[in-house]
């Protein structure tokens, strides 16, 4: 039973990338975006680049998993194509699974390209025991909060637009913008309220010369990540029962 | 033996009832029909059947699985064909079959055989490599077909097949259908088109407000008018206003009205009508196009027994 429903979500991921991610409204909105932001950044202060390769990191992988996330589900539950999904011999969490992988694989692309292409340019030596599980981890976080989103609305505006609220808003509260420490006691509080801060602390953590353990980030990103996959699914169950 | 036992399946939404304790056995080889207007429930109880929808009470046996503890292992020998062409636009008519053969587990030599050979049957295989966003709709519909039969399933559920489909394409399909029952598959086909119910199904069951009124062969169907005489009359100009005074004139008799300008008169002596449907077009001053006594219909059937009439339920659905 698991192998069917690990062939599923697997050929869900794979379906998924090929027919929504891998065109280029989501790749100029995964990719593209966090790079301009990035360059704004750099052209403001251009001393300190190596400091917004985190945040680079982070809003790639922000920005490129929730890119079609809102539009996989929404879309193929409006067109019936999720229907077809769930009338294969597997789960309704398989399906969700399946569609949160898709962003995540995309997600994994776009965000190993902007490392690696950073890393390599900037000559940059990441611990990657630390970078590894702290972008996978953010991958299946953000790729939930999209699934999340989308399963709570109807019509992908809907989703898409509701999306839009969480993710300007850790642009702005993550410590890329803007230093934690600098902000307002209750922007602080806000900003600790948000998965984003964490990827970034997590990714600085990793590319920073002294050593320290990203770990605490990790659970906390654990934490969101349950936070947002279990009301995903159980949403998505409800909606056909 | 029955591939399927449905009992007492209800579906509620809110205070709504939408499939109302219906019960039925469909055997293995039978093309079962679910003919009823929009609204009647046949969706709904196609929906739970395949285990899109959870019935509020009673349930069924798919293949001897019971839906509420083994819809996988039922999945497995369902195929689906839903009331929209739903497969994947940017996928070619190929792409679409293999993956939807993936999803079911048929291994690689066997999906690649079996999808060619559907394209074959279905006459698409010339445009295998096309994507299915540039098929026209009657090629969207059988390829979904093709799409629900390359697991080779034992039973497959039809909403609706040939809705939206002109008249070639639709005769195509009905063939195609009919070459499926054919070959032994059970079908369970939903339709609200009279004349596709009595061509292709075995057994029909009428579904009226979430509940199945009759069972019966088609004929078996139209033997229950067969007794009474039947007389259609066109009036020369919209007459349905008085369809009160035209029932007050035939005691015994059933007024049912077409449209504005045609009736059908169930029962009652034949002279005894014609004489009276004489009286009343003079008197209303309404003109007489044409009278008829004809053979009964399954749609004659399917007006007496539900009360309602055909056309306003093919209106109802957009259909021919």
């Amino acid at each position: 039973m698991w192998r069917d429903d690990l062939r599923c979500i697997r050929l869900i991921a794979a379906k998924d990338m090929r027919t929504y991610y891998l065109k280029p409204p989501a790749i100029s909105w995964g990719m593209v975006f966090p790079v301009a932001w990035t360059l704004a950044f750099y052209l403001r202060n251009p001393s300190n680049f190596d400091d917004l390769i985190p945040g680079l990191i982070a809003m790639t992988i922000l920005f490129s998993t929730t890119a079609a996330e809102a539009v996989v589900i929404n879309f193929e539950l409006r067109i019936g194509s999720l229907e077809r999904l769930l009338l294969a011999p597997v789960s309704t969490n398989s399906v969700l699974l399946g569609k949160v992988m898709g962003g995540f694989f995309f997600g994994l692309l776009m965000a190993s390209m902007v490392t690696l292409a950073t890393a390599l340019s900037l000559n940059l030596r990441p611990d990657l025991s630390a970078l590894i599980p702290m972008v996978l981890i953010s991958l299946l976080v953000f790729s939930s909060m999209g699934a999340l989103s989308s399963v709570l609305f109807k019509e992908v505006f809907e989703a898409q637009t509701f999306l839009n609220l969480p993710r300007f808003l850790m642009v702005f509260l993550c410590g890329v913008v803007y230093p934690i420490s600098a902000m307002p006691s209750w922007l602080q509080t806000i900003s600790r309220l948000l998965p984003l801060t964490y990827t970034v602390e997590g990714l600085r953590a990793a590319f920073s010369a002294a050593p320290s353990s990203p770990f605490r980030d990790f659970l906390v990103l654990t934490g969101f990540l349950m936070l947002f996959i279990f009301p995903a699914m159980r949403m998505l169950r409800k909606r056909f029962e | 033996m029955n591939a399927i036992v449905v009992r007492g399946l209800t579906k509620r939404f809110g205070s709504f009832t939408a499939v109302d304790g219906i019960s039925f056995d469909v055997e293995e080889g039978e093309l079962f029909g679910l003919l009823g207007p929009n609204g009647s429930g046949k969706t709904t109880t196609i929906r739970m059947l395949v285990g899109l929808s959870r019935p509020t009470e009673g349930g069924a046996k798919i293949l001897g699985f019971d839906l509420s503890s083994g819809i996988t292992e039922a999945k497995r020998g369902m195929g689906v064909v839903p009331d929209s062409s739903n497969l994947y636009d940017e996928l070619s008519a190929r792409e679409n079959l293999l993956f939807t053969a993936r999803l079911y587990g048929v291994a690689k030599d066997v999906r690649e055989e079996r999808a060619d050979a559907l394209l074959k049957a279905f006459g698409l295989f010339e445009r295998r490599d096309d994507r299915f966003g540039t098929f026209s709709r009657g090629m969207k519909r059988a390829l979904t077909i093709a799409a629900a039969l390359v697991h080779d399933p034992k039973v497959l559920f039809l909403d609706e097949p040939t809705v939206g489909l002109d008249v070639v394409a639709a005769r195509s399909l009905r063939n195609l259908i009919s070459d499926l029952h054919h070959r032994g598959l059970t079908i369970i086909l939903t339709t609200h088109y009279l004349v596709e119910a009595d061509l292709l199904c075995d057994r029909i069951a009428v579904m009226v407000k979430g509940k199945i009124v009759r069972i019966d062969t088609p004929q078996g169907l139209k033997r229950h008018v067969e007794e009474r005489s039947v007389i259609e009359v066109s009036f020369g100009q919209e007459a349905s206003g008085h369809v009160g005074d035209l029932s007050a004139r035939l005691p015994g008799a059933e007024v049912v009205f077409l449209d504005g300008m045609r009736a059908k008169i169930f029962g009652g002596d034949p002279s005894f009508v014609l004489e009276e449907i004489f009286e009343f077009s003079v008197d209303h001053d309404l003109g007489l196009s044409a009278i008829n006594s004809i053979k009964p219909s399954l749609e004659d059937a399917f007006v007496r027994i539900t009360g309602l009439s055909p056309t306003a339920m093919a209106r109802e659905k957009g259909g021919r």
